[in-house]
């Protein structure tokens, strides 16, 4: 792998920015994590947060709404808002020289937004119809409605919010979430493609030295709901959740978790595709995946299926999931390296894959892995390190959700 | 970046573009059969084949394909649509042979008869994942009336009674005229060499049959329509709606392509300003879609039932004022800035190449680079959208909604 060199930088005010040069690509991109997460929305005010990542950007320093999108535009910014748990996420790219001048606007977006008033129904009546279209697709719902069961609240309280508690926010209650909680100190700005150091960190420093630092505020915790559960629903298919005990992305033993998961669930010849769809044809959709977040983590598995061969999926797919401390084959060891080694590689083709990977890991390990770092600790990984790992947080006390014309047996 | 071209003598063609700056190369069949080359007794062959490729050849089993493209960590899938069917990868250069002999070999299925009767059961929970999705079901209804008496208008899934009545001898004729070598563009985009390719194309598919498959594509005459799907307990009205466009053979569809982004992108458009923004729908937007000797408008509109004919008057309105006026230079010039910056950023993967590659390929026998597209859409202008519009104006020939309402005033 060509070598890599990752730039740390701190600000006074506690913004730190992550830069990544690359070769051979003309795009640059960047990725802003911003303090002020859902599990920051006020208690019976789920949704606030995912208000806010939608009011802020119409309208921020001299430009109004319109003029702001449309510089953005011109400047050939591709962007996105995402709200998290932890952060209110802005990502974008671009040609690399564009970029000095959409982190400009990024500053007048994130310290100085309007949030006017005669905006606000716009961003509310959008956040509250995509609640209800997602009443419409069982299959987004069910994994949200899961990790309300097997995270406590806030964790698994779900960041677009909920339409029970959208009647109780209002534009003071979102302004004051903004006050609140967007801040420098906790931030960070992952920067990847064809950028020129200096130039970028001069202009962050720049446009977001002056920003004040708040302090950090509280959240409320809620216990989580109901470990079995089932939502009626007249659809085709039922569709099921499951979830069970993972790990944090900063515990030690993170890449042995990661390899567990993708022998179940890495690629069409992994088990849980193999079992449930190749041998038995269940369903189309099967999937596991490993959620970890900074304190926790949970193993998510999906299964779409018609209502008769619903049962005998949820069993099939729980004994999987069981099986596997009975065992692990070198060789679908060998494959989840093989397909960690090329992703990591094609990682490279990819700016903003790249922007967010530094990002997210200064929020989880206040440091920066380089590819060969990860690999380095993919090549450690043993059969018995992961089986180890395996029988020391066994699937089991799975917390199981169901959405469809009928309920299931959980055995 | 560098073109390479060849044609094998069973008629295979072979399409390269070449970048030693990359670190993948990603590879694909475009084979030209798809929903709208069935006949209605083997409604959604083309996609259950597609499935079918992937449990094996003669030579490997459905465990062995599997394993072998997680082996070499392979980024790959496949996906079947009204023109044509696409088997494709992304690996890194040193797997290329490996990963090209098990697509090659996979590309004349073994079509084993317990593995149909297995698979058939994934395709009808398919079938059923998608008929949970009322986005999707809109569109499968809407292409069906408005391409109405066209081939355009057959379904790609197929559905439950023509899936379950499918027999493995069906598909097998189907295959045997389909999958011919004249009918299959191989393209390459990335890091590796035109030499290697061409000796693997060769080692690997020279002894394909030859021979072309036969394709009707006269532009289709929509007669229009309003079919609604009532789902009392849905949420949302989720509202599709075509009209003819150009063509993929057609020079109008560079101009339908950016119109589309002036009227009706996801954001900064005008139907987002008019109806997204202030909050009127979730959803409101205009793609164009091109197909062999047909294309058209896709409208989409996501909404609260009873907005839905309020909403539907506002993009009428938008339509017509588009289709007196035309558009205006500063709509052009920041659509112009929008695609632009899209163009390089999805080229500078090689999985990112690919599709646009094959596609130009197999629609039009043309190779054109990201310079040339972008050369293009700088000279597009609006005389030429007025043009466009003389020819293909927006409209709302076909209707179809999904959701609690039972009926709708277009």
């Amino acid at each position: 792998m060509p070598e890599q060199v990752i730039h740390t930088h701190q600000l006074a005010n506690g913004l730190t920015v992550v830069v990544e040069p690359m070769r051979d690509v003309q795009s640059a991109s960047f990725s802003f994590l911003i303090p002020g997460g859902s599990a920051f929305d006020p208690v019976k005010q789920n949704g606030t947060a995912g208000i806010l990542t939608d009011w802020i950007t119409r309208g921020a320093g001299e430009l109004d709404s319109r003029d702001l999108s449309n510089a953005l535009d011109n400047l050939g910014i591709q962007r996105s808002e995402n709200t998290g748990i932890n952060h209110l996420s802005f990502s974008a790219a671009s040609l690399g020289s564009n970029v000095p001048a959409a982190l400009l606007m990024y500053a007048d977006i994130l310290q100085r937004p309007h949030l006017p008033e005669d905006e606000f129904e716009g961003a509310m009546s959008g956040a509250e119809q995509s609640l209800r279209a997602m009443e419409d697709e069982p299959q987004r719902k069910v994994i949200i409605e899961l990790r309300r069961r097997c995270y406590d609240a806030p964790w698994g309280l779900p960041t677009e919010g909920c339409l029970e508690d959208l009647v109780n926010i209002t534009p003071d209650s979102v302004r004051a979430h903004f006050q609140r909680n967007l801040r420098p100190n906790g931030a960070i700005l992952g920067i990847a493609g064809c950028v020129d150091l200096d130039e970028v960190l001069g202009v962050v420093t720049e446009a977001f030295g002056g920003w004040a630092t708040k302090p950090e505020p509280e959240f409320a915790t809620a216990p989580r709901g109901e470990r079995l559960g089932h939502i009626h629903h007249e659809s085709t298919q039922t569709h099921i959740g499951i979830a069970y005990e993972g790990i944090e992305y900063s515990h030690p033993d993170y890449y042995k978790a990661w390899a567990a998961v993708g022998v179940l669930s890495g690629g069409m010849s992994s088990r849980l595709f193999t079992e449930v769809r190749e041998k038995r044809g269940l369903c189309y959709s099967v999937n596991a995946s490993l959620n970890s977040m900074k304190q926790e983590g949970r193993v998510l598995c999906y299964a779409g299926t018609t209502a008769e061969r619903a049962q005998e999926t949820l069993d099939v797919t729980l004994g999987e999931l069981v099986r596997l401390g009975d065992g692990i084959e070198s060789h679908e060891l060998e494959r989840c390296k093989a397909r960690a080694k090329s992703s990591l590689i094609m990682q490279q083709e990819s700016t903003s894959s790249r922007a967010s990977s530094i990002a997210r890991d200064w929020h989880f390990l206040k440091r920066v892995q380089t590819l060969d770092d990860i690999r380095r600790d993919i090549d450690l990984l043993t059969v018995e390190s992961v089986l180890a790992y395996v029988h020391q947080h066994p699937a089991r006390d799975f917390t199981v959700l169901t959405i469809g014309p009928n309920q299931l047996n959980v055995t | 970046m560098k073109f390479f071209q060849t044609k094998l003598a069973n008629g295979l063609q072979v399409i390269a573009e070449l970048n030693p700056s990359v670190h993948s190369v990603a590879m694909g069949f475009f084979v030209r059969t798809g929903s709208r080359d069935e006949t209605p007794e083997v409604s959604g062959v083309s996609h259950f084949l597609e499935h079918m490729v992937f449990k094996g050849s003669d030579k490997f089993s459905a465990d062995d394909v599997n394993r072998i493209f997680d082996e070499v960590g392979a980024k790959y899938n496949a996906a079947t649509a009204e023109e044509g069917t696409l088997f494709y990868g992304a690996i890194l250069p040193e797997y290329l042979p490996i990963t090209f002999e098990l697509f090659a070999e996979i590309m004349r299925p073994a079509l084993r008869e317990d593995d149909f009767n297995m698979e058939k059961k994934v395709i009808l929970e398919e079938i059923g994942m998608y008929d949970d999705q009322p986005s999707f079901l809109a569109y499968e209804n809407l292409m069906q009336s408005h391409f109405a008496g066209h081939p355009l208008g057959q379904s790609v899934l197929g559905t439950n009674e023509s899936i379950t009545a499918l027999t493995c001898e069906q598909m097998r004729k189907y295959h045997h005229d389909r999958y011919l070598a004249g009918n299959i563009t191989l393209a390459v985009a990335g890091n590796t060499d035109w030499e290697k390719i061409v000796e693997l194309a060769q080692r690997h598919c020279g002894h394909w049959p030859a021979g072309e498959g036969q394709r009707v594509i006269d532009e289709a005459r929509p007669q229009g329509g309003l079919k609604i799907i009532t789902r009392p307990k849905s949420q949302q009205q989720h509202v599709m709606q075509m009209t003819p466009a150009p063509s993929a053979q057609s020079k109008l569809r560079f101009a339908a392509e950016i119109l589309s982004v002036i009227v009706g992108d996801g954001s900064g458009s005008r139907l987002f300003w008019d109806i997204v923004d202030p909050g009127l729908a979730e959803a409101a937007d205009l793609d164009f879609a091109e197909h062999d000797g047909s294309g058209a408008y896709l409208t989409y509109l996501s909404c609260e039932p009873e907005a839905t004919e309020e909403n539907l008057a506002l993009i009428r309105g938008i339509y017509d004022d588009v289709n007196k006026n035309g558009i205006r230079e500063d709509e052009l010039e920041l659509a112009k800035n929008k695609v632009s910056s899209r163009v390089v950023l999805r080229s500078e993967r090689p999985m990112g190449r690919l599709s646009s590659l094959g596609g130009n390929w197999v629609s039009r026998q043309e190779y054109r680079s990201v310079d040339d597209d972008m050369q293009t859409l700088r000279s597009i202008t609006t005389k030429d959208i007025r043009d466009l519009l003389a020819a293909y104006p927006l409209g709302m020939t076909t209707t179809v909604a999904v959701g609690p309402l039972e009926s709708l005033k277009i």
